[in-house]
């Protein structure tokens, strides 16, 4: 969604209100809201919700329309009604987690006995992983438990994860483990 | 949360327990700060003088794993001075309910006791019935077997030299506090309970959450604007994946997972809808069965639901597969593979060496992250050599939540969308593509094979949730609400097939309808409502906040539950200068009420609590493994030999393990100080995110321990010394932050330090950060959620 003109001048005028209180003696309200302004020049503005705690603050995402496309800002909504614009210190470091030369971008595969990683694609590795749980399904699979109850589980695999995912995610992973069979199904709620 | 954030606003007193908003949840200090700008109080109990703590009215430090005894004395408190909201506690809590003649509790054991099965049969504590097969209820409370006589009588021991023996707080302290806070029982007064992993990470962590909830219901605090029970939860979609049912014993909506006793849906739905014989409780579980044929539904569309039924993998009986439970078996070598899907088990898990052992036993492990962890690098962690670890890693790289477009959920239940900004970075991929494309793959596998076991849950398994071969996170949000799989007429309406349901009150049990989670039936109808961006309020909404228009809520965007309790039984407000509801003209006005009847006292009223069978708040809960009334307990592991209240030093039902990783102990010399886990504001949970950004890393860069001046003294440590830090299950090193946030306390007649470390380092960086708080930290869990004891075990600091 693209932020509303009406709710992006309001924003504009919220950073030059509080740059005029900037307390260096000097009157930079003019200069700073061009920065503020030029940074986000070349933008598109999207929402999106914090991933850190649990009270849901809104953000706007700025992201840039050229070159590599990526984002160029992120701050507190300030339509949104539960933080009214602010964020907390990791609220407001997204955009440092979003843009990191430390993120992970290749599939790795560490392999028995190795001392590292190899860099590998997704096809290969989604085609290992699936042969590995058939093989390990096929193997272990409970029919029937020891009184002789249909169980039609498996209790070999077991997972946990995750309260970092959305909720459609959340929901056809849990679809995935269950017709798999598997009930060792937690995550972070547990804990 | 009952409530919400904004809501917190409304309050006229906030009790901090167990939580630390002012650092964990920053922004919702602005509500706080906003009730007390209208006079609202605000009450902090922690161990430790939080930041919270500086803004509050009144703090009263209390030892950690105290928390029972404190509020067994607060209900002692409301109860002898009797400050309680008696026409709510009568109309809307099971105050007057005559308990079964099986009922007892003696020296700290109630009845029904197996000391072989460490397990309570819980039949003994069964309400009595009349021949209608209707609870028994005194009204006026005196009955002594009704609960709040025996309440009175469990709670009488709680006196306050009792409890300022063991919690460490002083006499004069506890009884500003009660006073204070008990304030709130007035009928025009709201008070709200705030807490987080400080309550619940216990082996009484449930009971400490019942007992907050008892105080509530006393003092007429849930259903209200400014009131309820407030689950701070810590990560911003753990509402969502817990509604969504990952975990052993729920499916979507809190619908139980079957169990192998239950062979048929019939069986199922006979052993799991409670039934009521009072035409005035709603009983809304007894709706269930159309929530499982739904969920069917969705997962096995082609199926009828009582077969799509027998597919579904069933628990065995009794079993526990919970988390703690679950590193318990991978340490015995019982799994072959494991998903580690965004989670951080090798540092996030109590007694996480034993983990990172466990691990080894694998032989493969698929990891989900963003950055690299201590789990997906379990294999070259310290004390490791990887040339004896046969387990295979594939690291899956996810994208950021603002790189991927769908819905979380707050702690407010607020169900919120996201739109992508900025395409996933490189080779990153959004969880649900990851998923999509992951069980193609063995969809295919099975397809193809002839001989391959079971297919039929899995090639027949709805998966059509991509768009293009791109997973559809839309089409996946109308299958989660529910749509019409055949043409059906209910009422004067009629729906087509593909016709979303409108809400969970349509859903049907004979497969006409599929919803993959009903509490969310309504979230995406004509509209994708957790898009919403309306602020239009009425007058009445306004007052409290309750912005109807933004996002959706779970249930039925109904932003404060348990509202019925917030009228009288005429549906006039309690509070009438913060209405939540109010029946207007044969209607009601403001938030969407707990269900459509009329008041209570009205002819075709119904009770208040419409999800408890018999339709009144519980303050006598039979149904939790621990008993029913909150009972003090010692930690697992704890600096005393014994306690006020009864001989039975620790829960007798606490989730417990053997073997030679699980070291225990209480009251022994090597390990004489208590130590809880806890979290700073710039960083998050293990670590994971927040480390590897610098502006955080920068302000938090390593791990420390706080102790008292006294403590410090003692040990001769000083400020930025490097300490080590030793439990009965491992050591860390930190550096030593000496502050009189730490106090020494008074403890059944002897001196108690506690120290407190954070959990957000671990050794795969920064290089010099620290490793796990949970190296120390015991796997001794609650035995209703498994939950583990991480905030009160004991430990040794020294100068390293």
């Amino acid at each position: 969604m693209s932020l509303e003109r009406r709710e992006f001048l309001k924003l504009s005028a919220a950073t030059v209100a509080f740059t005029a209180f900037g307390g260096l003696g000097l009157d930079l309200t003019t200069v700073q809201a061009a920065a503020d302004l030029s940074k986000l020049k070349g933008s598109k503005q999207t929402t999106s919700v914090c991933c850190y705690c649990s009270v849901g603050c809104g953000l706007i995402v700025s992201t840039g329309l050229e070159g590599k496309g990526r984002a160029v800002n992120v701050e507190g909504d300030p339509d949104h009604p539960i933080n009214e614009g602010s964020l907390c210190p990791k609220g407001a470091s997204i955009w440092q987690l979003t843009e990191n030369d430390k993120r992970i971008t290749k599939v790795l595969y560490r392999a028995p006995n190795s001392d590292k990683w190899q860099v590998k694609s997704y096809e290969w590795a989604l085609d290992e992983i699936a042969k590995r749980v058939k093989k390990v399904r096929d193997a272990a699979f409970i029919a029937k438990d020891a009184k002789g109850q249909t169980v039609n589980r498996l209790e070999a695999i077991a997972s946990v994860g995750s309260a970092a995912m959305d909720n459609e995610e959340c929901w056809i992973y849990q679809q995935m483990l269950r017709a798999l069979g598997l009930t060792y199904i937690e995550h972070q709620a547990r804990i | 949360m009952t409530n919400h954030w904004i809501d917190l606003k409304n309050s006229d007193c906030i009790f901090v327990i167990g939580s630390n908003p002012a650092e964990n949840h920053p922004i919702s200090f602005k509500w706080i700060m906003r009730a007390k700008d209208a006079g609202g109080k605000l009450i902090c109990v922690d161990p430790r003088f939080t930041k919270t703590a500086g803004k509050a009215d009144f703090y009263a430090p209390i030892r950690s794993g105290s928390d029972i005894a404190f509020f067994g004395g607060f209900i002692s408190y409301i109860l002898a001075n009797d400050l309680m909201f008696k026409d709510y506690v009568v109309n809307y809590t099971n105050a007057s309910f005559i308990v079964g003649d099986a009922y007892d509790f003696k020296d700290g054991m109630f009845s029904g006791y197996n000391a072989e099965k460490k397990a309570y049969d819980k039949s003994k504590w069964a309400f009595a019935k009349d021949e209608a097969g209707i609870v028994k209820k005194d009204p006026s409370l005196q009955n002594p077997r009704c609960v709040y006589q025996l309440m009175k009588k469990h709670y009488e021991r709680y006196t306050l030299k009792a409890v300022s023996d063991i919690t460490g707080c002083a006499q004069d302290k506890l009884e500003q506090c009660y006073k204070l806070y008990g304030a709130t029982g007035a009928p025009e007064k709201t008070g709200t309970m705030l807490y987080a992993m400080g309550q619940t990470q216990h082996t009484v962590g449930v009971q400490n959450i019942r007992a907050m909830s008892i105080i509530q219901l006393l003092l007429g605090n849930i259903g209200v604007a400014g009131g309820g029970i407030n689950a701070l939860r810590g990560e911003a979609n753990v509402q969502g994946s817990t509604d969504q049912g990952l975990l052993f014993h729920i499916l979507p909506g809190y619908v139980p997972t079957p169990a192998a006793s239950m062979q048929e849906l019939k069986t199922y739905n006979e052993k799991n809808t409670p039934v009521s014989k009072d035409p005035k409780s709603i009983n809304w579980w007894g709706n269930r069965p159309k929530y499982l044929a739904s969920y069917l539904k969705a997962i096995y569309p082609k199926q009828k639901p009582e077969d799509a039924y027998k597919w579904l993998p069933k628990v065995e009986d009794g079993k526990d597969y919970s988390w703690l439970t679950l590193f318990d078996e991978m340490y015995k070598g019982a799994f072959k593979g494991f998903f580690a899907w965004g989670q951080n088990p090798a540092a996030s898990t109590a007694n996480c060496g034993k983990v990172r052992e466990a691990m080894t036993k694998l032989d493969w492990m698929v990891t989900v992250n963003i950055f690299d962890t201590e789990t997906a690098s379990f294999w070259k962690g310290p004390g490791m050599d990887p040339k004896k670890i046969k387990t295979e890693v594939f690291f899956l790289p996810c994208c950021v939540s603002i790189e991927k477009e769908g819905s979380i959920s707050n702690s407010g239940r607020w169900m919120q969308w996201r739109y992508p900004g900025p395409a996933p970075l490189g080779g990153t991929k959004p969880d649900g593509d990851l998923i999509y494309e992951l069980f193609e793959k063995i969809k295919g596998l099975y397809a193809k094979d002839k001989k391959a076991v079971f297919p039929d849950p899995i090639v027949n398994l709805n998966w059509d949730i991509a768009t293009n071969h791109v997973f559809d996170p839309h089409k996946v949000a109308k299958l989660i609400n529910g749509y019409f799989l055949s043409e059906k007429t209910i009422g004067d309406k009629t729906y087509k097939a593909g016709d979303p349901v409108p809400s969970f009150a349509l859903l049907q049990d004979d497969g006409s309808t599929c919803s993959g989670n009903w509490i969310y039936a309504g979230s995406y109808t004509d509209k994708n409502m957790a898009a919403r961006r309306d602020k239009t309020q009425t007058p009445m909404q306004e007052k409290i906040g309750l912005y109807p228009g933004w996002t959706w809520c779970w249930p039925v965007n109904r932003r404060i539950i348990y509202n019925r309790a917030s009228v009288d039984p005429q549906g006039k407000p309690y509070q009438p200068t913060k209405p939540v509801i109010e029946w207007q003209d044969g209607k009601w006005v403001g938030d969407v009420p707990d269900g459509p009847w009329p008041p209570m006292a009205d002819e075709k009223g119904k009770y208040a609590f419409i999800m408890t069978t018999e339709g009144f708040a519980q303050l006598y809960g039979p149904g939790r493994n621990d008993g029913p009334f909150p009972e003090h307990y010692e930690p697992m592991e704890c600096p005393i030999p014994e306690h006020p209240f009864s001989k039975v030093l620790n829960n007798p039902t606490a989730l417990k393990f053997t073997g030679n990783r699980e070291g225990h102990a209480s009251c022994d010399p090597r390990f004489p100080f208590i130590c809880s886990t806890y979290r700073v504001t710039e960083h998050w949970q293990t670590g994971v995110m927040t480390r590897w950004t610098p502006w955080l890393l920068e302000a938090e860069p390593q791990m420390f321990v706080e102790m008292s001046p006294e403590l410090a003294a003692l040990r001769g440590i000083k400020g930025g010394d490097k300490c080590t830090v030793e439990s009965a299950r491992g050591s860390l090193w930190a550096i030593a932050i000496v502050t009189e946030r730490m106090r020494p306390m008074q403890v059944m007649g002897q001196t108690v330090h506690m120290v407190g470390i954070p959990w957000h380092f671990g050794w795969v960086y920064p290089k010099d950060g620290g490793d796990s708080a949970n190296l120390l930290t015991a796997s001794v869990g609650d035995p209703n959620t498994g939950i583990p004891e991480t905030k009160a075990f004991m430990v040794n600091v020294k100068k390293a």
